[in-house]
């Protein structure tokens, strides 16, 4: 189930994106970790217990948010906004 | 006089503040901010093509809000504005910069003034860890900055004003706010109130949102202990500790915070002498009224030099922008110059008067009562137990030495999460103030710089 | 107060000083250690953690093979591991040139003990895959390997404790003197006296040198180094280049370690690294490892260390006082030696001399002649 829901904003154009191999869609504004969290409930496997992580404080302080692209760049998806064919990976 | 090159780090309230007095000097600031618009935190602006009217987004403050948003606009053109730009390093004359497109480059000062602003503060417990539990900040930028809310049944626990705010917010939006869980006591604000006379508007505020959360059933609890946040993989549920018994509620998220502690990183590498705080419970850059820092050229203001609010941050951005015309030559306006400075002494009463109402939990909460196996540092997975066997068996009585030995603070974060719980643990096993073990310094770069950044050839 | 005596007071509590500590103190004799900040806080435990061999000029092989055999029981001698692996060492060479530079290294320290296989062509590729183009050719040192400074140098100093030694962290030494019978300091307010002193202060050796009529040329330098995030497992190697510059090696939880150019101080305590250096080092280090391109540091940092013009240390006794033995100097390259030097410097208290060849560290090089041979950097 996602952590995100929208409230407000609906009104605004799509945007194409791949998410672990699926096609998704997202608004256009949204960052990186809305349009997934508005999917998932994680971003990321943290790297020294496999627990997931869905990121923490949103403002690019806490660094708990970075997220891999297929081609294994490092987004940090709180401060990123979603690019359309963007190919995000959360697994 | 015409070769100054001032530098302002953060376009907030006290950046713009300050920017805006340099301009009426006639002087050409370089304002360089990490968001990509103006604002701060408190005024952050949506994205392009949020359409959500100014009261919506910033309810009692949107006047507030909407002037400074102005005032940013009318200077623009008069300033050099580098947005979403990051300062990831300063030297005694220049600042190292990531630029939007991820390009490197050097910028030079004559004058720096920052004003960097604040994060939440939080302190680990059971679960924190799990997809689902963020920041009370986190929780309103979610909605103010994105439409979105966290849950949607959610809890709010934690202190602080913007507790009762965030927890208004969401439940306005249509979260289902299972419950306000503050670590403060109601007698605590009673006994705060002379002090929170100081800030009466601000008082008035914050009992319109409890008495608004009150009215729409939403349950609030005081004098409470977070205990955990339960299940696996992702938030199901959060136990608390209150009225001697414990209890839960099922939620989706729990937003977390107690009140806010200060971005200080840049002053640390610049060299800045500082001081504890008691009232901040950190150690902070050592500045007088007027945001005058222990370097020449180096000035502070807003909450990145210890917690005050926005109000104060434009008042002392203001001042300091004043000091700093002063130290450069000009004729200082010092009516003007007592008037902010009166104006900032009377707010300070009321931060103390708010430290007293929201007072952060007693220092062993986020000590000694920390079990062993708990992650404190959401970087590198390092726990309580291990910072506790560096203490007892490594002799550790220094913060830094605790750093060197088991790696707390030397994730990407660099300790802003893990720093102040880090803290509590060493004071907490070695009995004694929080204070007296020291501080954790900060190196380069403030936050993690991507490699092709450093790397480019066109790099400066 | 009366003066509390020793029959060693040590100076410095790097990994020196607490290897000559402990191997004293092992030995039955009653050891002080004075240390101003904290031990293995300095260039001993902020250094790059590089635990190799290969690179060493010829003088110092037999010093580095007795640490090298220290370091093979680390974990019995300190008490942790240290992260301490052998992982390898890996020098590379960029140009048929340098690829020369480490056929005539080879040559040169041949019979020595040390064994260096050369790597090229298809076997360099087929054996680390990892390696950018720009790579034409290796030297690969199988047994030499990385660990963890902060970690392992600490752990001499609490290792020499637990053997008896008086371990006297945050206190400063003002004054030291000859006396009839041996030294007196000032250290903390206290008074000490010593039979032996041993010189291992670093960056700050030069306090006693001074007061003992010895001038060396002595300087500080700063290395510049840095650190990625956690990553998957890329290369396993301690990494380094003919020729000095790049030197990376990837720990076990991921990060890795990096470092190349020089820092600057800001007074004789405190340095940075310098960004310029930095960016340069990743330039390369990207063309060596392209791996790393994808990544973030998290981290820099720098540290005050001691260099001889010569880029060797000052080990052994003293020129002109009896009872005074030095041990600084290491010039951005004493973490693997260091152990050892310690175990020279008790060697030289306990028996009056060593088994392990040191003329060529004496300090009496420096009166002897003015002609210094030109810095060369082994990394």
């Amino acid at each position: 189930m996602a952590l995100l829901q929208r409230v407000a904003e609906t009104h605004r154009q799509t945007v194409d994106f791949i998410l672990d191999g699926q096609p998704c869609q997202a608004l256009v504004g949204d960052t990186v970790l809305t349009a997934v969290l508005i999917q998932r409930d994680r971003l990321r496997i943290e790297e020294f217990n496999g627990a997931p992580r869905a990121g923490f404080c949103l403002m690019g302080a806490c660094q708990d948010c970075w997220m891999l692209t297929e081609d294994g760049t490092r987004l940090r998806a709180c401060t990123s906004f979603v690019v359309a064919g963007m190919r995000l990976v959360s697994v | 006089m015409n070769n100054l090159s001032p530098v302002i780090v953060g376009a907030g309230p006290a950046g713009i503040r300050a920017a805006a007095t340099l301009i009426a000097a006639g002087l050409k600031p370089v304002v360089v901010d990490e968001a990509i618009k103006a604002g701060g935190q408190i005024y952050r602006q949506p994205p392009d093509g949020f359409t959500r009217p100014k009261s919506s987004l910033y309810g009692f403050e949107s006047r507030k809000a909407d002037r400074l948003h102005h005032l940013f606009e009318a200077i623009r053109p008069q300033i050099d504005y580098r947005p979403g730009t990051l300062v990831w390093n300063a030297g005694a004359d220049h600042l190292d910069l990531m630029a939007s497109d991820g390009a490197a480059a050097s910028l030079g000062f004559s004058h720096l003034l920052l004003a960097t602003g604040a994060t939440d503060r939080v302190q680990p417990f059971d679960g924190w860890l799990t997809p689902g539990v963020f920041t009370l900040g986190a929780a309103q930028i979610a909605l103010k900055f994105q439409g979105s809310i966290l849950g949607p049944r959610i809890a709010f626990a934690g202190t602080g004003p913007l507790l009762y705010l965030v927890a208004y917010q969401y439940a306005k939006a249509g979260a289902d706010v299972v419950g306000v869980f503050d670590t403060a006591r109601f007698a605590d604000k009673l006994a705060a109130l002379p002090g929170l006379l100081h800030g009466i508007g601000h008082l008035a505020k914050g009992m319109y949102y409890v008495a608004w959360l009150r009215a729409h059933g939403v349950p609030m609890y005081g004098g409470i202990v977070p205990l955990r946040v339960e299940g696996e993989g992702r938030v199901q549920g959060f136990a608390w500790q209150g009225g001697g018994r414990t209890k839960r509620v099922d939620c989706d998220a729990v937003a977390f915070g107690l009140g806010l502690r200060s971005e200080t990183q840049l002053a640390d590498l610049l060299g800045c002498r500082f001081a504890y705080d008691d009232l901040n419970r950190a150690w902070l850059p050592e500045r007088s009224l007027s945001g005058r820092t222990s370097l020449a050229h180096v000035y502070l203001a807003g909450d990145g030099a210890g917690i005050a609010g926005a109000d104060a941050a434009e008042l002392a951005g203001e001042r300091a922008a004043l000091a700093l015309l002063e130290d450069a030559g000009h004729v200082a306006d010092r009516r003007r110059i007592a008037l902010l400075e009166s104006r900032l002494k009377r707010i300070a009463k009321f931060r103390h008067g708010l430290e007293r109402a929201f007072p952060l939990p007693p220092a062993d909460w986020g000590g000694a009562a920390l079990a062993d196996d708990l992650v404190l540092c959401r970087c590198e997975a390092i726990t309580a137990g291990s910072l506790r066997q560096a203490a007892r068996d490594l002799g550790v009585t220094e913060l830094n030495r605790l750093k060197a030995l088991t790696r707390i603070g030397m994730g990407r974060c660099q300790g802003r999460i893990c720093g102040a719980a880090a803290t509590a643990i060493l004071a907490a096993e070695l009995q004694c103030a929080p204070k007296a073990v020291g501080r954790l310094r900060g190196q380069a770069p403030v936050k993690p710089l991507p490699v092709v950044t450093l790397g480019r050839e066109d790099a400066a | 107060m009366s003066a509390r005596r020793y029959d060693t007071a040590i100076l410095g509590g790097g990994i020196v000083g607490a290897s000559a500590a402990l191997n004293l103190a092992r030995s039955g004799l009653s050891v002080v250690l004075l240390e101003r900040g904290f031990c293995g806080a300095g260039a001993s435990g902020v250094n790059y953690g590089g635990v190799r061999r290969q690179g060493r000029p010829p003088e110092q092989i037999p010093l580095s093979l007795r640490a090298h055999a220290i370091w093979a029981r680390l974990q019995d001698h300190i008490g942790i591991d240290g992260e301490y692996i052998r992982s390898g060492h890996l020098k590379l060479a960029r140009s048929e040139t340098e690829m020369a530079s480490l056929l005539a290294y080879r040559d040169r320290i041949a019979g020595l003990g040390l064994k260096l296989e050369l790597v090229s062509g298809n076997t360099l590729r087929d054996r680390f895959p990892m390696l950018g183009s720009a790579v034409v050719g290796a030297s690969y040192c199988a047994d030499d390997g990385h660990a963890n400074p902060r970690l392992v140098s600490p752990a001499f100093a609490r290792a020499a404790a637990k053997a008896g030694a008086e371990i006297r962290e945050q206190t400063e030494v003002t004054a030291v003197e000859r006396t009839g019978n041996g030294f007196m300091l000032q250290a903390g307010g206290d008074e000490i006296r010593a039979g032996y002193l041993l010189n291992c202060a670093g960056p700050g050796a030069g306090l006693a040198t001074q007061a003992f009529g010895e001038t060396v040329p002595l300087s500080s330098g700063y290395p510049c180094l840095g650190v990625t995030e956690p990553l998957p497992p890329l290369f396993a190697f301690n990494l380094g280049v003919e020729g000095g510059g790049v030197y990376a090696r990837q720990v076990a939880r991921g990060n890795v370690v990096f470092g190349g150019g020089k820092g600057y101080a800001l007074d004789d305590r405190n340095c940075r690294p310098d960004m310029k250096a930095l960016m340069q080092t990743l330039q390369d280090g990207t063309a060596l490892l392209p791996a790393l391109r994808q990544t973030h540091v998290i981290r820099f940092w720098s540290g005050v260390e001691a260099y001889m013009p010569d880029r060797n240390p000052v080990l052994g006794p003293s020129a002109t006082t009896p009872g005074l033995l030095h041990g600084f100097g290491f010039s951005g390259a004493g973490f693997q030696i260091g152990p050892a030097a310690g175990a020279v410097l008790a060697d030289l208290v306990r028996d009056g001399r060593t088994a392990t060849p040191i003329e060529a560290f004496s300090i009496q090089r420096f009166t002897r002649t003015r002609q210094m041979a030109p810095a060369k950097s082994y990394s």
